[in-house]
């Protein structure tokens, strides 16, 4: 499978992800007896360029938030590889991914529980720089207040403790915390999802900032499709451990190819009261990973009209159905597998272009 | 002018703790007709879940609801009704919708069991006859295969089931009001368009009102005819819906509208409203939004606004009102000047 | 209320530790505890006599409570009151000793086994719930009746030694739920190594359970101490504790009444008190009743 890089990224790729897998086994009986894998990320794919921002969307149990923790091995994934700045990250010793622990960090979705409550914010923000040398003493001190006041909160809050602060604050903190080793990527799982609205404009602001000033890569992972465009060059869209469709935002929210990923833009609820947007509903619940439907992951749910059996026994390619804009669907033109692979494998219906309006946010 | 189902009146709920006496609720006034679906909206704090509980009167100690408090439910004061009249509401006129499905289900009991629970309770049905009314209300809310499900755990069905389960549970008696308390927050975006979907055709068959209460305008936008929006306690504008999003009076209102991503809207930078929530314990006076608010003036800071009226069936806590001509003059907000946080 | 400065009102600030001391059931608690302390530390300036002090066998023997001696005389004349104030001594001194023996050792030992995992954590625990098995009473009666008579140290050391399994199964829970909260991953994405990790990050945040049960420990090997005195498999005789003075009187308990009742009351507030105190404890340690958007609004000084 060709590599599904965007256009400007394969050449000056900061981050290489190629059929990154990650297994859990489940474990049954008194001996623990493997049973069964829950198939959380499933072969995936892609890259981010320094500086840039990929979103990593989709709903629950799609296997994001492993995804993200899967390469910066705070879950050591089952295979596949992980190149960081041409560095193998899988290959790495103790040591060496210490050391790589400065340029790839993370912030995390729940601001009550991400932060040490018996540690001081300060303290918190300061250990960064002693476990890897960077300031000590007097030196540290100050770039604590640096990087208090970068987050935009009070340096004078150093020595108050996780509890004493809002939802807004305490994520500040994380990020600050992050920042604190000079990183050059950063994984932000869901970093404003447990915050009011308001207080997440100021998040997402303030991360579009840091990016500026500091060229930062971000992989920004979300549920929240509203959030995403706002603040990522590309995004990929994830399905039961599989990276279902991967472009540009403009074009993606444009010109959803992805059957699933038109289900999700629908699903959007829009602040434009009194407008009857049809919905595409899907039914059912999202198959469990443990579990994945055969062929296309997503056939059972599928809406697309030329769905047939053919989904069911072909596992679509991610393909590059127009430039930068790749989607694993084979009924969406155009497509490697051919219409008499299709038909073998029980086809029925051909190929045909399906965009439903009720996916398309613009114009209403 | 048809008597509304619902009318709360000076609602004031506070919580007597040992930092001080917390006014979650300071003062809220408005109703329900019958059939209609209001919404409310709010975030972190302003009080709306705690006036939910308080319609109900689940609220417990150290919070309580204070004297003065009316609240008018089918021509009967909710506050005037003993515990063993205000439990013949709960479920069977009036029921509730929480926000997560997990808690909000017994997890030792078969889902069959705590619907049935409630017609046994509530209608004095028998066991056998309960346990066929759990699979009308599972048919009901499109739970597929019910004749088996109905003898299942909460622990075996998912997320958007068990949201459903909650939802059959809060429409077994056919009340006459429905509050849902984020109903759909803890669910995925498909799954959420599914539950308002189902809830928004069955409250429209059976003719039964809705008080939703979320922080999600888009929610708001496609689901209710009118929106209340709270802070601080207050309400602080109300209107139609389509009203309050064309011509949106308050300014929390205006930030908020503005705060929020939407897709398909210009990819700019996200408008944000400088500051926090003041705490319960020590709510401002005067208005007490005015230190993030990018109009407010000293008559902001020394006179609390009522709720002055703006058009028909639309009203603004907001001295805006009386003073039109300031909107032309903004300026960054108080909390911003004191650097509290980046915009 | 002042709508311009934005300092958190000083209640904001009030850790656990701080709420605790204003509740009076701990203040009264403390006071208890603080006089026990107070009595063995300055037991030989409060003490009118020497406890060992047999003063007149022929006519102070076993007298009841008078001026001379508030609390009475034993069957040895000595009198009661000084034996009371340094029997404070021997159960403070085990008390306290053994469960800060039995605290320390089981949190290294739970807090390891939770960290580490695998097989290390699978030994160490079924060997530890081995240990509940057996009941304390009955291995601390065995061991003091072989030994003979015990030495304070000795007897502290048996007193830890049978004390922390509790504890280390209670840090190991603690433990393992804390591995995968997200300060913990956080941390490990810093790149922060194992051992650091278990010390400043684990470590302080399993203690608090831990005090707890250090709390009612220290009422358990109380009450251990003098029932083994009593059984007088306690300390060495003259040696006054709790238990001796009532072992003393056990014989004709309704007739000298004094040596049980006094002993008794003091067993009986210790405890209580040392109950009280862990409860009390506990309680500091829980999240507050509010609703979670309510605990936010009034905890946070600004966005």
């Amino acid at each position: 499978m060709t590599a599904p890089a965007g256009t400007r990224a394969s050449a000056a790729s900061l981050l290489s992800v190629r059929d990154l897998t990650k297994h859990f086994p489940i474990r049954r009986g008194v001996f623990g007896h493997v049973s069964g894998q829950v198939r959380a990320v499933d072969g995936v794919s892609f890259d981010v360029a320094a500086g840039e921002t990929l979103a990593l969307v989709g709903e629950s149990g799609c296997g994001k938030s492993t995804t993200g923790r899967a390469i910066l091995r705070l879950i050591e994934p089952t295979s596949g590889t992980v190149r960081f700045d041409g560095q193998d990250v899988l290959a790495l010793g103790a040591g060496e991914l210490r050391r790589l622990r400065r340029r790839m960090q993370i912030v995390f979705q729940d601001p009550f529980s991400s932060l040490n409550p018996r540690m001081s914010i300060g303290a918190i923000v300061r250990e960064g720089l002693t476990i890897h040398r960077i300031a000590e003493g007097s030196a540290a001190d100050a770039r604590v207040r640096q990087l208090l006041e970068e987050v935009g909160l009070r340096p004078e809050y150093a020595s108050r403790y996780p509890h004493e602060f809002s939802g807004g604050q305490r994520q500040r903190v994380g990020i600050a915390r992050a920042l604190s080793v000079e990183p050059r990527f950063i994984v932000c799982d869901e970093p404003v999802s447990a915050l009011d609205v308001s207080v997440q404009a100021q998040v997402v602001n303030l991360l579009q900032d840091l990016q500026r000033d500091r060229g930062l890569a971000y992989l920004f992972i979300a549920h929240d499709l509203s959030v995403v465009e706002h603040i990522a060059d590309r995004v990929a869209v994830m399905y039961l451990g599989h990276v279902v469709e991967l472009a540009p935002v403009a074009r993606l929210y444009g010109e959803p190819i992805m059957p699933y990923t038109q289900a999700l833009l629908s699903a959007v609820p829009a602040p434009v009261p009194g407008v009857e947007r049809e919905r595409i509903l899907l039914t059912g619940d999202v198959p469990s990973p443990a579990n994945p439907p055969s062929g296309c992951v997503f056939h059972p749910r599928c809406q697309h009209p030329a769905r047939d059996a053919a989904c069911a026994r072909i596992v679509p390619p991610l393909e590059e159905k127009a430039a930068g804009h790749w989607a694993a669907c084979i009924k969406q033109p155009p497509t490697t597998v051919s219409w008499e692979q299709q038909q073998a494998a029980g086809g029925t219906n051909p190929p045909e272009f399906f965009l439903p309006r009720a996916a398309l946010h613009r114009g209403t | 002018m048809t008597t509304p189902l619902l009318e709360i009146e000076n609602l004031h709920t506070f919580f007597h703790t040992d930092v001080g006496v917390a006014r979650a609720v300071d003062g809220v006034s408005f109703a329900v007709g019958v059939g209609e679906t209001v919404g409310v909206v709010g975030e972190s704090g302003c009080g709306k879940s705690v006036t939910a509980l308080s319609v109900l009167r689940l609220v417990r100690p150290p919070g309580r609801i204070e004297a003065g408090s009316v609240m008018r439910f089918e021509g009967r004061d909710l506050m005037s009704l003993d515990e063993r009249e205000m439990q013949h509401v709960r479920g069977n006129r009036i029921a509730m919708v929480f926000q997560e499905p997990m808690t909000a289900l017994n997890p030792v009991f078969t889902v069959g069991d705590q619907i049935g629970e409630v017609a046994r309770i509530h209608a004095a049905m028998s066991r056998r006859e309960s346990h066929a009314k759990a699979i009308e209300m599972l048919k009901l809310v499109g739970i597929p295969a019910p004749e088996q499900r109905v003898d299942e755990y909460p622990h075996q069905l998912s997320g958007g089931m068990r949201q459903r389960v909650v939802i059959a549970m809060a429409l077994v008696m056919n009340p006459a009001l429905v509050i849902a308390d984020e109903p759909t927050t803890a669910l995925d975006v498909t799954i959420q368009a599914q539950i308002l979907e189902l809830l928004d055709d069955l409250t429209r068959r059976l003719g039964t009102s809705v008080l939703l209460i979320t922080h999600d305008l888009g929610v708001v936008a496609e689901n209710c005819a009118r929106v209340i929006v709270m802070y601080a306690g207050e309400v602080v504008e109300e209107a139609a819906t389509t009203e309050l999003f064309a011509r949106a009076h308050h300014p929390y209102t205006e930030g908020l509208l503005g705060a929020m991503p939407r897709v398909g809207g210009e990819r700019e930078r996200l408008a944000t409203i400088p500051g926090t929530v003041p705490p319960p314990t020590a709510w401002p006076v005067g208005c007490r939004f005015h230190d993030r608010c990018p109009y407010a003036w000293e008559r902001c800071v020394a006179e609390h606004p009522p709720l002055y009226q703006i058009g028909a069936n639309h009203v603004s806590r907001c001295h805006l009102a009386d003073e039109p001509e300031r909107r032309a003059h903004p300026h960054p907000p108080l909390a911003a000047q004191r650097g509290a946080s980046a915009a | 209320m002042a709508t311009v400065a934005r300092e958190p009102p000083a209640a904001d600030r009030r850790s656990p530790l701080a709420r605790l001391v204003r509740d009076s059931r701990t203040r009264i608690a403390l006071a208890v505890l603080l006089g026990v302390a107070a009595a063995a530390v300055f037991a030989p300036l409060l003490a009118p006599y020497d406890p060992a002090a047999q003063l007149d066998i022929v006519r102070l023997a076993s007298q009841p409570p008078s001026a001379a001696h508030p609390f009475g005389t034993d069957p040895f004349s000595r009198d009661v009151l000084s034996r009371l104030l340094y029997g404070s001594r021997i159960s403070l001194a085990v008390g306290l000793g053994a469960v800060a023996l039995a605290i320390s050792f089981g949190i290294a030992v739970g807090a390891v086994a939770g960290f580490v995992g695998g097989a290390l954590d699978a030994v160490l625990m079924r060997l530890v719930d081995a240990a509940l098995a057996i009941p304390r009473l009955l291995v601390v009666i065995l061991v003091a009746s072989l030994w003979g008579t015990l030495g304070l140290v000795p007897l502290t050391l048996l007193m830890a030694g049978t004390g922390w399994f509790g504890v280390s199964r209670l840090v190991r829970a603690e433990t393992v739920a804390l591995r995968d909260r997200e300060f913990i991953v956080a941390a490990r994405a810093l790149g922060i190594p194992p051992a650091r990790l278990l010390v400043r990050h684990v470590l302080p945040n399993v203690v608090a359970p831990a005090l707890v049960a250090a709390t009612l420990g220290v009422a358990n090997v109380i009450l251990l101490e003098a029932g083994l005195s009593y059984l007088g498999i306690g300390v060495r005789p003259p040696t006054a504790s709790w238990g001796a003075i009532i072992q003393d009187g056990a014989s004709r308990v309704a007739d000298l009444w004094w040596l049980t009742l006094f002993p008794g009351l003091a067993i009986l507030v210790t405890v209580f008190a040392c109950n009280a105190l862990g409860d009390a404890l506990r309680d500091a340690f829980d999240p507050r009743q509010l609703p979670r958007d309510l605990v936010d609004a009034t905890f946070a000084p600004e966005a």
